[in-house]
Formats: C-alpha cells, structure tokens, sequence
C-alpha cells in the first residue's frame, strides 16, 4: 500500500483511529495542548484529499479496494469521486478545527483524552462512510457513526439527560440502519452488485426492478433517521446534551449529513422517479417548517441551532428530491455553506457557554467588548447562514431559488417552503449572533472575557472559509461544486459559480423577500416565541414523548412477558419443554410422511421377550409404587433388565457397566431416601396428570416411531469398519470399545474422568457446606452448655 | 428385532418424561435415572442390534473375519453410563441438601432463586 496516490486512501481512513488509540496518552503527557499535535492528523488528511481534487475535479474517480470476505463477495473498497471528496474534505477540514476546539473547551477536565478518542473514532467511521464502495464497508462505517456518536452524546454519563438523549440517538440511528442493511441486501440479491462503483454505472439497474419501492423506502428509512427527517427529528435536539465540540462537528457539520450524502450518491440510481420526487420534497419540505418553526421557541442558543439544523437537512432532502438539475446545484452549494457557517455557529454557542457560564439568549448581551473575536467571527457565520453577500450563503440561497422557481419552471409549493424556511433561518441567525453580543450589558454567571485561541480558532477560521469560498466563487465552482453535482446527477455538469448574480431575475427577487420577511419576523421574534410555546402546550404531544412511551412499554411488557413464560416454577418448564418436544417429533413426521411402515411381528426369542417384560414390568412399578422403598427396588428392576439386553446383544462391558451402576445407584438411593421424610407418591390433581402423561405419550411415541423408521434405513457402517480394520493393526488391542475408548477417542474419555471428578467435587462440596440453621443451631448449644457451666460455677 | 426395542424404548421415554414433570423431587430423580437408560437403549438400538457377537477380533487375526456387534455405539454408551451415573450422584445429593435447607421435596415451593410478586423492571434512563 503506497502512502501516495488514491491507494493511501486506506492509510487516511485509517489514521483517525490510530489518532483514537494515542490520544489518551498524549493529553497524559501534554494535558490540553496534546490537541495541537494531533489535529496534524485530520489536517494531513485533509491535504492528502485537497491534493486529490485536481484530478477528481477532471472527472476522475478511484476505487481502490482489498478483499475481506471473498467467499461472500465483500470487500474493504474505498470510492473516491467528487462527492466523496467533498465530504472527506469537510470532515477532515472541519475535524482539525474541532480537536482544537475540544482540546480548549474540555480543558481539564479528567477524561478529555478519553473524550478526543472518541471524537478520533467517529472521524474516522465518518470518513468511512463518505469513502465507503462496497456495500458493506459503507454500512459498517455507517453503523459505526451510531455507536461512536452514541458513546459522545452520553459522555456525560452521570447526568439522566445525556443517557436518554445517547440511548435515543442510538436508538433511532440503528433502528434506521438496520432498514438500510435490508435496503442494502436486497440491492445485492436483486442486481448481484456489491459495490457502490459498479451500481452507479448501471444506470436503471434498480429502478426498473419491480421492488424498486421497497428498496428505495429501505434506503431512505437509513437517511431518514440519520439525517434526523421529520417524524425522527426528534433525537438530534436532545443529541446537544452532548459537549459542544461534538455538537459541532457530528450534529451539525458531518454526522447528521450521512443522510443526505446517501440520498445524493444512491440519486443517479434511485432518484427522479415519481416516488422519488414525491416522497422527499414532502419531507423534507415538513421537516424544514417543522424544523424552524421549534427553533423559533427555543431560548437556549444550541437548541435553536440544533432545530435549524434540522430544518437545513430538510431543505437538502426537499432540494436533492426534486431531481432537478438547478435545485441540486443549489443543494450542493447549500451543504458546503452550512457545513462552514454551522460548524462555527456551533462552537461560538460552546465559547459563549464556556466563558460567560450561560448559553439561554435571554440571559446575554453587550458581550461584543469582552469577546471581540468571537463576535466577529459570529457575525461572519451568522450572515452566512441569512444568505447575505458576500458569503457562500447567499450564492447558495440564489442558486436553490433558481432551481426552484427560475431555471426548472415555477413550483409555488416547494418555493413558498423554502422562502418561510430561510427566512426564519434568518431570524435566528440574527438572534444567536446578535442578540448576545449586542445590547447592554448584562450579568452573566461567569465573569465573561475572550477564550484561549483553542476555542476561537475554528470559529474564524471556518467562518472566514465561508467568505472566501464566496469570493473565489469560480474556483469553487471548478474544484468543488461541479464534480460533486457530476456525482449527484451522474454525469459529468460543469456549473458556473459567480457570486454577484449575472442578472435581476426571481432568484434575486426572492431574496429580497426572503430577506424583508427574515427581519420583520426577527423584530417580532418574542411575540413570535409566545406562540409557538402556546401552539406546542396545546398539542401536548410529540414524538420524543412517543419514544419514552415506546421504551416505557416496551421494558414493562418484557418484564411481564418474562414473568409469563419464567414462572419459577420446574413441573412448569419440564411440561413445556416436553410439550414442545413431542411436537418436534410428532409434527415433522406427519408432515414429511415418514411414520414406519407396518410393523413385522418380531422375531424375538423367548427369554428375550421374557427380558422385555421384566423392564416393562420394571417401569409400571416404578410409576405405581406405594412406598419409596419399593419405588428404588423397581428402578433397580428396569435398570438391571437393561444390563441383560446389553449382555444378550453383544456387550458385555455396556452390561458389567450397568450391573455396577444401576447397583451403586439404589444403594445409594436407598441410603439417601431413607432418611428423608419424602413421599414417592404422586398428590396431583387428575387433570394435569392427563395432560402431562399424554404429553409423555406423545414423546414416547414420537421417538419410538423415530427410531422405527430409522431403522428400516440403510445403515451406514463406515465408521464401524474404520474402526474394526484399525483397532488391531494400528492401535494394536482386540477389544474394539476398549481401544476406541482409549486410543482413538482418547481426549474423548479424558473429558469423561474430568466430568466424573467434578462431580464428585460438588457432592462433597454439596455435604460439607452445612445447613445456615444446623450451625446455628450448633452454636446455640454451646453457648447454651457455656451459660449451664458458668452457672453452676456461680452456684457453687 | 429392532421395532420391538423401539416400542420398549419409547415406554421408557414416556415414563421417564412423565416422572420428570413431576412436583415430587423423588419422583424427578427416578426419572432423571430412566432418562438416562432409555438414551442408551436408543443409541444401542440405532447401531443396530446383534446377538452374542462382542466386538472382539480373535487372537489369531488382524481383522474380525465375521459380522460383530457395532462397537461405535457400545463406545459412546459406556461413557454415557459413566457420565449419567455421576449426574445422577449430584442431583441426589443436591436434592437432598434442597430438602434439608428448604423443609420441602416439592419443586412448587422451592421458590429462593425465583420469588413470588417480583417486582418490574425500573422504568427511565
């Protein structure tokens, strides 16, 4: 494997969870600063694929690949496009950033190692994911975002809320994953294609299978949960118990986006049909409303960054569900530019939080003088994120809105969506970068002052990525707009970027609307605030309580089903057990028509039906027995008759055996028995003794009639030869059991005398371990003797 | 020869399985030591049964030169007896120490491990 060249992809797949395994030790020796040395891993990485956009943007791919488990056709493959570019730079850009940023906010505290290992895993099952070609590395890496973002969401797991939001994430997330390994299969079964490569190239592979439906909702049920699509939104808000830096970077800027990035790779395959472009633009248009609308309520600064994250993914999946050309260009210049300006909005709310001791808006303001820099870099973002010029917002916003309502027709609905959406985007933007930092002054929990450079870095450094995208538009549009929307559309589309619009058309117009709405709104944004919490108190109800009371009932009805089928009581569990094994029997034979044909009266000689009888006999005593004495002689009765069939049948070792077992066995019976009270007699009620001697019938009969129709079969005696032509010539003993016993099957017999030993073991454990009231009872009497000596001595 | 065995060996099952449902402990036990009998008879049974031919190969020979009982089964069931006699042992005893810890042999009231009115599982994260 070369370190250069697409091939050193799996080198930078890789890295990240080298990076996981040092961490701890490096914050041991370095404490905080240990975060300067290893975000030079994502930055190299992010070298590595920024020296791999000139060729991707020529409209090369790579799909560099190792095999894993040939047998089932799976490979360790990587494809590396323009897409999968994107997302890698972006993980890798915005995770240098974010270790920083950890390495600041986390300063101290004692699992801060721990903390960078786990964002150094999720990095690396992120990069995974975006890179991942074959079907099952890509959803490894996919399940492997779940249970890292599962173990970040509950870092702090002393607290109720940060558990219950880790178990929902996961929750969810997997539930969502397992749909998509379904998804997955069946592409696999139906076309036969295992990488993400080939199925790409085979144009209406999928869609012109007849399952095609239940394959794509599959798919999206992944995205859906993954990209938090309404109605499972619900688990990112709560995901922000998690420490800011992870909210930064996986529910924010990378994770959250695993969703869209599957809907826009699996879009030349699965997309623009009628399903398609029904489906998505209704939810995800849904989730944008739903998702601004909540984080108008909110006054806490990262939840209301959390909704509108969760309102932008919805606007990627109404966008990327359209399938139309213009709306995916906007989608994809869409991404870059939350990615930037949310990823900074993000850590800005964490600085404030960390600095001034609050993050609840209504709480900040007039902190511009005491952190200049973060508000700088706030306000950066923030017109970013409104769709102001000059930033990359604002081209992405008049490129959607092209796509929408200019370039592909007018659609009123979808336009009308996104108009209210950006706009309440807008609002609050304006209220997280304004509102705490403009203002008077007010008192803050902490005294409030700048934060070290770790925590002032990514904010600038991603909001300033932000402006000079925007400013180099051409270049942005040559190296990454346009081979990312080749990938999403499945051929090659060179789109031209520019940041002032070419001219006045609706795109702009809308704008401008969208523009006016956004301040009018943000100037009622109390009143606007009120409302909604009166709306929400009305409903009363939402899926995240669904999901406590799905939980909920799902933890009381295992306990009461477990309480069902594990009574505690055993005549219980043995009935059930035979139960079920007489229908084995019984059930398969009738079914496979393989009851024994008629049976030949047999040709027994007549001590041999005398033996029989003698068992049966045996048997019937055994069952009728009055007195326990009489109940161990019959057992003796069965167990000595079968010694004689052993003898009469050409085994004489089997029946020494057996004479001396079945001896030592009442004796010892007898020995036990009788010095308990115990009564062999049977007390049941009549009716439960029909039901368990008819299910003692049945097993009985269905393993007589097992044996039965073996027997009519042909035996196979290789086994038995092998071990007759052997046992002589190679193991050198006459007698064919002994030597099998100890020479072929040697280890076999070992294993016997261990059994035999340890068993023995635990009976003398079992008599030596005395009765809790027997050595109470012990010790009463010699205190007893004591207290009768003592006083006799008073006496005396 | 063999359907004969096979209706034996299923009474000895049916017996077997009816002691073992029992709430008498004695009674499981007697079972437990049928049990035991009636697996080795059927293992005995599905090797096929011949009369007084031991799988033994005479002195003089290398190879036994006429049909002998099958040995394989024979080997499995000699450890089968050791190993259930051993069983037998423990559960004996165990049930004996059960009878002089908890002052009953019936299995209903033998509740220490899984108690009456458990409580549900605690609800929350």
């Amino acid at each position: 494997m070369s370190i250069t060249g697409p091939e050193a992809t799996f080198a930078a797949v890789l890295a990240p969870f080298a990076a996981a395994a040092i961490a701890p030790f490096a914050t041991r020796l370095l404490g905080a600063n240990a975060a300067w040395p290893l975000a030079l891993v994502p930055a190299a990485i992010f070298l590595f694929f920024a020296g791999l956009v000139p060729e991707v943007a020529g409209g090369a791919s790579f799909a560099p690949a190792v095999d894993w488990v040939p047998a089932y056709g799976v490979s360790f493959s990587f494809y590396v496009d323009g897409l999968s570019t994107l997302f890698a730079l972006l993980i890798s850009g915005i995770g240098t950033f974010i270790i920083l940023y950890a390495g600041g906010y986390l300063k101290g505290h004692p699992h801060q190692g721990r903390f960078l290992s786990f964002l150094f895993l999720f990095m690396g099952a992120m990069l995974g994911l975006v890179l991942g070609n074959d079907l099952i590395t890509l959803f490894i890496f996919w399940e492997l975002t779940s249970i890292t973002s599962f173990l970040l969401i509950g870092f702090d797991h002393l607290r109720a809320a940060s558990r219950r939001a880790a178990l929902q994430a996961l929750v969810v997330t997997g539930g969502g994953g397992l749909l998509l390994l379904a998804g997955f299969l069946m592409i696999i079964a139906l076309t036969g294609v295992t990488d993400m490569a080939t199925l790409l190239a085979g144009g209406d592979i999928l869609r012109e299978q007849a399952l095609y439906p239940l394959v794509l909702l599959l798919v999206l049920g992944g995205a859906f949960t993954k990209s938090a699509q309404f109605p499972f939104h619900f688990w990112l808000p709560n995901a922000m118990e998690a420490p800011t830096p992870v909210s930064a970077f996986l529910h924010s800027a990378t994770m959250v986006k695993a969703g869209v990035y599957l809907l826009m790779r699996m879009h030349p395959v699965l997309g623009d049909t009628a399903l398609w472009t029904t489906i998505l633009p209704i939810f995800g248009g849904i989730t944008l409303l739903v998702g601004t609308l909540l984080a108008v309520r909110q006054t806490d600064l990262k939840l209301m960054l959390a909704y509108t994250t969760v309102a932008s993914l919805g606007l990627l999946v109404m966008l990327t569900g359209t399938s139309w050309d213009k709306a995916i260009e906007g989608a994809v210049l869409y991404l870059l530019a939350h990615s930037l300006f949310k990823g900074a909005l993000f850590m800005v709310a964490g600085t404030i939080d960390h600095e001034a001791g609050t993050r609840d808006v209504t709480r900040l303001g007039g902190l511009r003088g005491a952190m200049p820099i973060t508000f700088a870099a706030a306000c950066l973002a923030a017109l970013s994120m409104s769709g102001l010029p000059p930033f990359v917002g604002f081209i992405a916003k008049e490129y959607l809105y092209d796509g929408i309502w200019g370039a592909s027709g007018a659609h009123l609905t979808i336009t009308a969506v996104a108009v209210i959406g950006n706009a309440l985007m807008l609002v609050i933007a304006a209220a997280v970068a304004l509102k705490p930092f403009l203002g008077p002054k007010v008192e803050t929990p902490k005294h409030a002052h700048e934060g070290p450079v770790l925590l002032y870095a990514g904010p600038v450094a991603l909001s300033l990525a932000g402006l000079a995208a925007a400013v180099m538009a051409h270049a942005t549009g040559v190296y990454f707009i346009s081979p990312v929307v080749s990938s999403v559309l499945g051929t090659a589309t060179v789109v031209d970027v520019h940041l002032v619009p070419g001219y006045i058309g609706a795109a702009l117009i809308l704008s401008l609307i969208t523009v006016a709405l956004g301040i009018v709104l943000y100037l009622k944004l109390d009143v606007l605030r009120a409302q909604m919490q009166r709306l929400l108190a009305a409903i009363g109800w939402g899926p995240d309580k669904g999901f406590d009371q799905v939980i909920a009932g799902l933890v009381s009805f295992s306990g009461s089903f477990t309480r069902l089928v594990q009574g505690g009581r055993l005549d219980v569990y043995m009935t059930l057990t035979f139960l079920v094994t007489a229908l084995a029997l019984l059930v398969p034979l009738t079914l496979t028509g393989n009851w024994p044909s008629a049976v030949p009266m047999p040709d027994l000689r007549f001590y041999e039906w005398g033996i029989l009888a003698i068992a049966v006999s045996g048997l019937i005593a055994v069952l009728i027995a009055k007195t326990r004495l009489t109940a161990i002689v019959s057992l003796g009765i069965q167990g000595f008759a079968v010694a004689v069939i052993f003898m009469l049948f050409g085994a004489p070792d089997l029946s020494f055996t057996q004479f001396m077992v079945e001896t030592l066995s009442v004796v010892i019976l007898a020995l036990v028995m009788t010095r308990l009270n115990l009564r062999p007699r049977d007390h049941r009620p009549l009716v439960p003794r029909v039901v368990q001697g008819t299910i003692a019938l049945g097993v009985g009969v269905g393993l007589a009639a097992l044996l039965m129709r073996v027997t009519e079969l042909p035996f196979d005696r290789s086994l038995s030869d092998f071990f007759e032509t052997y046992s002589r010539t190679i193991a050198h003993g006459r007698n064919i059991v002994n030597v099998i016993l100890v020479d072929f099957r040697g280890f076999d017999t070992f294993g016997e005398i261990a059994v035999v030993m340890l068993a023995g073991l635990c009976v003398l454990a079992l008599i030596r371990v005395r009765p809790k009231h027997a050595r109470e009872e012990a010790f009463d009497r010699a205190a007893g003797d004591e207290a009768l000596q003592k006083s006799g001595e008073a006496r005396l | 020869m063999e359907p004969a065995f096979a209706i034996l060996i299923g009474l000895f099952f049916s017996v077997a399985v009816y002691l073992l449902m029992s709430r008498q402990l004695v009674r499981v036990l007697l079972g437990v030591a049928i049990f035991g009998n009636a697996v080795n008879l059927l293992i005995f049974t599905s090797g096929r049964l011949l009369r007084e031919v031991p799988p033994v190969i005479p002195a003089a020979l290398q190879v036994p030169d006429v049909t002998i009982a099958n040995p394989l089964p024979q080997a499995l069931i000699l450890t089968a007896i050791v190993i259930s006699f051993s069983f037998f042992a423990f559960l004996l005893v165990l049930a004996y120490r059960a009878y002089q810890e908890l002052g009953t042999d019936n299995v209903v009231e033998m509740r220490v491990a899984e108690p009456t009115g458990e409580t549900a599982p605690p609800q929350g994260y």
